[in-house]
């Protein structure tokens, strides 16, 4: 089979692949500290056995003494509490690291990732389009939502020590800051078929005024969010929620982050998997003051158009259709 | 080993009693954690989509799940009745409750049946191609709710089968009355199996049809 | 007892009476212990071959050996074989189904109709199968993930998860009855706690069968009913939960993992004692070890997800957990070193088994530590190092102890010696052909290699090329002692009934054993391991 349309980027084999972001760095240095750990575990582990071995191999006479039980019971105890001690540094160590990326802290620009059995499609904030590549700027800190129109798969980048599954159904993020331009290898990590191994291809890390240029040499012109604006109009979303009919459905300008009352007496925060689930989903969250009447947008919409719709939402501020005409 | 009930590994009647009530005791702790996994699952969906689980099963007949419940706690009584009766060597007794206990649970299945006969015909059975037809709001989670009812339900009735199976048994058995002592050993065991689907059965009515009433 | 002869022995299980319907219908645990190991050396070599055609694939970057859906049925196959038909029952099912009995003193299992039974189900679940396997090949993948599983994959995957399915409840039936018998069939004076460490690790391991095991059978069955009649759980189209599955899944599929290494450390226990002429140090220590790494064991198995989209607390939770996992193995590894402290060692064939398992289930052990760490693991998760440290845990480990074991109690087995020179042989081409193999696959994770992938990037070619190479000299050290055992079956010396001097009740009797294991019911008034 031809592997003509690979894009892998030409960089050798690096057994600490390049660090592109100081996140990278951090990650490193925990490695060397548990490949330290490790190799001192392993010495003296190896020296023990070997010393052991032969000091005292069968024929050897030596002075035999019964080690008293309590002897043995500190040493137990003092290892398990010493591990124990280690082991919490290393643990607060790799879970704040673990925050660092996955919490869901603002960035400068959010980029829409999409798998697909193979490939993946990439939307800038834009509206630029890619496949296969992901162009971002160095030095910002870039946010990737990501999800998936089949089955599972997992965006991995070794150079940024990154990897978050795309999981159908699911808004999965991820944050870095890249800061060494460069081409890096992209991966798809989960198993997801025949064609699995091909879905790989290169994120390229720009200098911001070259992205920029990329962009506007790429560029198409819409961005995600006006396209969103048509969108809510083509599948109808204004003529409930815009009010061009009786039917009574909430106002959407600046729902986005606002934390809303539901039926059930429950409270919400609208973010981005709340505004999928009211599409996709309608009857999951009902507003309080308003009847379970909208029909459920599944199977009609693709993702993309959804994350184009949540895009154009979350550039709507509180009282924009008052000012603006619909 | 017809004339001596103790088989040869054992040492006397009484380890080999101590085994065998231990060894069913632990088949139904995994047996309670087979219907474990189903349960956990349905229950994180239901937390899920709490309104459309809760809607969906009103769609189900309260009436019917009511009856069967009854039936089945019924049935409860009687093959504990003929445990007592097999302590006290009364075999005619015994025969009726076995009986009894059978009858009871082919009523079970036969209601179950016409249920699922009943929903099929408002096709609300999404099995295979069947289309699946709900009336209510966000039919696709409703979905959700009937497969997880047509699946738990139907392995129910799966260890139902294999419980008149073993009452079956068990009434070739009384019928015979050879070695009637070591009878009510035997009635113990099914007696506790059957309890332990009368058991998932209560808690399968409260999660799937009590949650809608 | 010391010398026995086959004309003064009495008349052993193996010979009493040797016909086909004696072996197929019998209940006689140690006839079905044997029974069992054919199956599974079938299994493991099939296995074998599967992982051999893996690795002449992965020796150059483009994928040209085989087309991907082959290759993805390949390690498929490879998967699943070897976790569902080779590892769960590995240990358990050959050298405890030989050993549970004899060294409480028992005559049978408590139940050994069931036993039988048992094997009916596995062997035949294996071959439904590996007809389906072969036949129509699988491409998921032993962990069947869904949605791929249950609505995109073309291949048989209905007809292996009903295998997996049916073979789940062989191990549910080994599981009950070692837990029943250990608790009502112990030989007289023979209290918890002076019960040998294999006996408390097959214990553990068999409360893990019974409580796991039908978690995931459950699972299983959702899945084909997804697949077959539609009536699905885990459609994401339906509201469904795709995260849903991996939590059942690896609910079973963890605790599953110390289904596989408890037991290797019981043997190890065993030899280590035995070949350091030491009582196993710190007894009560290894005791709540292996009672508590059983336990913790069913509270991890969400370190599988942490990039799959649980929640940040969950992820920070089940890292905690995984963190603590690791002491009571640490204790392990370090008593069975304290043993050999002012023994008398030596190393025979079984002990250098038994200290490559130390040593490669330490590395193993480590490398889980740096998968635990969540940052690492987002690097690391899915990639060769992943392969490599499960590879580390499960064969370096539990088959290198198996492979042990299989030595250490093979003249109570056959009554026969084999060949130490050979069986030194092989334990050193097994220790250097497995690092060889896998040690690379560590450097080739973190360098961002990811898992089941046909095709790579040109520039991991060196390290692929290592890990093939290893693979040769790997499968010569399984292929030895095939031919060195079955030689010393027709051609080897006789054993006596202990030929290591080693205590326990198992060296009590002659060897084989007789039929009904013990001439007269012993009894026991003194702790495990009275090495002098």
């Amino acid at each position: 089979m031809s592997e003509d349309y690979l894009s892998d980027p030409n960089i050798g084999l690096r057994l600490i692949p390049e660090q592109a972001s100081r996140h990278a760095e951090g990650v490193d240095m925990l490695y060397f500290a548990l490949l330290g750990f490790s190799a001192l575990l392993v010495t003296v582990l190896v020296g023990l056995v070997v010393t052991f071995g032969f000091r005292y191999r069968a024929g050897k006479t030596f002075r035999r003494r019964v080690t008293a039980s309590h002897v043995g019971h500190r040493v137990e105890v003092g290892f398990a509490l010493s591990l124990g001690v280690v082991f919490m540094a290393l643990f607060a160590w790799a879970g704040k690291l673990y925050l660092n990326v996955y919490a869901n802290t603002p960035a400068q620009a959010t980029l829409n990732v999409v798998a697909k059995q193979w490939m993946w499609k990439v939307q800038h904030p834009d509206g630029t389009r890619e496949i296969n590549t992901l162009h971002v700027p160095a030095n910002q800190s870039v946010r990737l939502r990501i999800t998936s129109q089949d089955v599972i798969h997992s965006f991995s980048v070794p150079a940024l020590r990154l990897k978050r599954d795309a999981v159908p159904g699911l808004y999965t993020s991820v944050t870095f800051v890249a800061d060494k331009p460069g081409e890096y290898r992209l991966f798809c990590a989960e198993y997801c078929g025949t064609d699995h191994s091909r879905m790989r291809g290169k994120m390229v890390v720009m200098a911001p005024s070259d992205y920029q240029n990329w962009l506007t040499r790429n560029g198409t012109g819409t961005t995600p969010a006006a396209a969103g604006k048509a969108l809510f109009r083509s599948y109808g979303c204004s003529g409930c929620h815009m009010g061009e009919s009786s039917v009574r459905a909430p106002s959407l300008d600046g729902v986005y982050g606002r934390s809303v009352a539901l039926a059930n007496g429950g409270i919400i925060i609208a973010d981005e998997a709340y505004l999928r689930d009211s599409i996709m989903r309608p009857q999951k969250h009902i507003v309080a003051g308003y009847q379970p009447v909208m029909p459920s947008f599944s199977g009609q919409i693709s993702e993309s158009d959804v994350l184009q719709i949540i895009a154009y939402l979350q550039s709507l501020k509180p009282g924009d259709w008052r000012t603006e005409a619909p | 080993m017809a004339t001596n009930d103790v088989a040869h590994h054992f040492d006397n009647a009484e380890q080999q009693a101590r085994a065998v009530a231990l060894g069913i005791w632990v088949f139904l702790a995994t047996e309670l954690l087979l219907f474990g996994g189903l349960f956990s699952a349905f229950i994180v969906l239901k937390v899920q989509h709490t309104e459309v689980f809760s809607e969906a099963a009103t769609h189900l007949s309260l009436f019917l799940g009511t009856l069967n419940t009854a039936i089945l706690l019924t049935s409860g009584l009687t093959i504990f009745l003929t445990e007592q009766a097999l302590h006290a060597q009364r075999r005619t007794l015994a025969i009726g409750l076995l009986a009894a206990t059978a009858f009871l649970g082919c009523a079970f299945i036969g209601v179950k049946g016409y249920e699922w006969h009943h929903e099929y015909q408002q096709a609300l059975l999404p099995v295979l191609d069947v289309r699946f037809h709900y009336p209510g709001s966000a039919p696709e989670v409703a979905e959700l709710f009937f497969n997880f009812y047509y699946i738990m339900t139907g392995l129910h009735v799966v260890h139902m089968l294999v419980g008149l199976g073993l009452l079956a048994g068990m009434g070739v058995a009384v019928i015979r009355w050879r070695q009637p002592k070591t009878l009510n050993r035997r009635a113990t065991l099914i007696a506790l199996y059957w309890a332990f689907v009368d058991i998932i059965w209560v808690v399968l009515f409260s999660l799937l049809y009590l949650q809608g009433a | 007892m010391s010398n026995n002869d086959e004309a003064n022995s009495p008349k052993h299980y193996l010979s009493d009476p040797w016909s086909i319907r004696g072996w197929l219908l019998t209940t006689d645990h140690k006839r079905i212990a044997w029974m069992y190991a054919v199956s599974i050396t079938g299994f493991f070599f099939l296995g074998g071959i599967a992982a051999l055609l893996i690795r002449l694939e992965l020796l150059t970057g483009p994928g040209d050996l085989f087309n991907s859906d082959t290759y993805n049925e390949l390690f498929s196959l490879h998967g699943i074989v070897m976790v569902w038909f080779f590892l769960i029952p590995s240990i358990p099912a050959t050298l405890g189904n030989f050993l549970v009995p004899l060294m409480i003193g028992a005559r049978d299992l408590a139940f050994p109709r069931l036993n039988l039974l048992s094997w009916y189900i596995y062997t035949l679940g294996g071959i439904f199968t590996l007809g389906a396997v072969v036949a129509g090949g699988v491409d998921t993948g032993w962990t069947f993930y869904t949605p791929f599983s249950s609505l995109f994959s073309n291949t048989a995957v209905i007809a292996a998860v009903t295998g997996v399915f049916i073979v789940g409840f062989s191990s549910i039936l080994t599981g009950l009855n070692f837990v029943v018998t250990t608790h009502t069939m112990r030989a007289r004076g023979l209290t918890w706690f002076r019960l040998p460490l294999f006996m408390w690790a097959n214990y553990a391991t068999s409360l893990i069968m019974i409580l796991a095991t039908p978690v995931l059978s459950v699972t299983l069955l959702l899945i084909a009913l997804e697949r077959g009649l539609g009536i699905g759980i885990f459609d994401p189209s339906l509201g469904g939960d795709p995260l849903l599955f991996q939590h059942l899944f690896w609910f079973y599929s963890h605790p599953a993992v110390y289904i596989m290494i408890l037991p290797a450390m019981g043997v190890v226990s065993e030899i280590v004692a035995c070949f350091s002429r030491n009582p196993v140090f710190g007894y009560t220590g290894m005791v709540l070890a292996i009672m508590s790494i059983a336990l913790f064991g069913f509270v991890v198995w969400g370190h599988h997800m942490f990039v799959a989209g649980q929640s940040l607390y969950a992820g920070l939770l089940f890292s905690f957990f995984s963190f603590l996992v690791a002491v009571p193995s640490a204790i392990k590894t370090l008593n069975w070193t304290a043993t050999m402290f002012r023994g008398r060692v030596t190393f025979s064939a079984p002990m250098i088994y038994a200290l490559s398992f130390l040593g490669l289930f330490t590395i193993g052990g480590l490398t889980g530590i740096f998968l635990a760490a969540l940052a690492l693991d987002v690097h690391l998760h899915d990639t060769y190092f992943v392969t490599a440290h499960f590879h580390y845990i499960m064969v370096g480990g539990a088959v290198t102890a198996y492979l042990g074991g299989l030595h250490f109690w093979w003249p109570k087995m056959t009554g026969r010696l084999y060949s130490e020179l050979w069986a030194r042989v092989a334990a050193l081409a097994l220790f250097i052909g497995f690092n060889l193999t896998f040690y690379p696959q560590f450097l080739l994770g973190y360098a961002g290699m990811p898992r089941r992938y046909h095709s790579y990037p040109e520039a991991f070619e060196l390290l692929h090329i290592l890990s093939t190479l290893g693979t040769g000299i790997l499968a010569i050290g399984y292929l030895l002692p095939l031919g060195y055992l079955l030689h010393s079956l027709f051609r080897g010396e006789r054993a006596s009934a202990n030929p290591w001097k080693a205590t326990g009740l198992e060296w009590k009797t002659s060897s084989p054993p007789p039929t009904h294991n013990f001439a007269t019911t012993p009894e026991v008034n003194e702790a495990a391991y009275g090495y002098q």
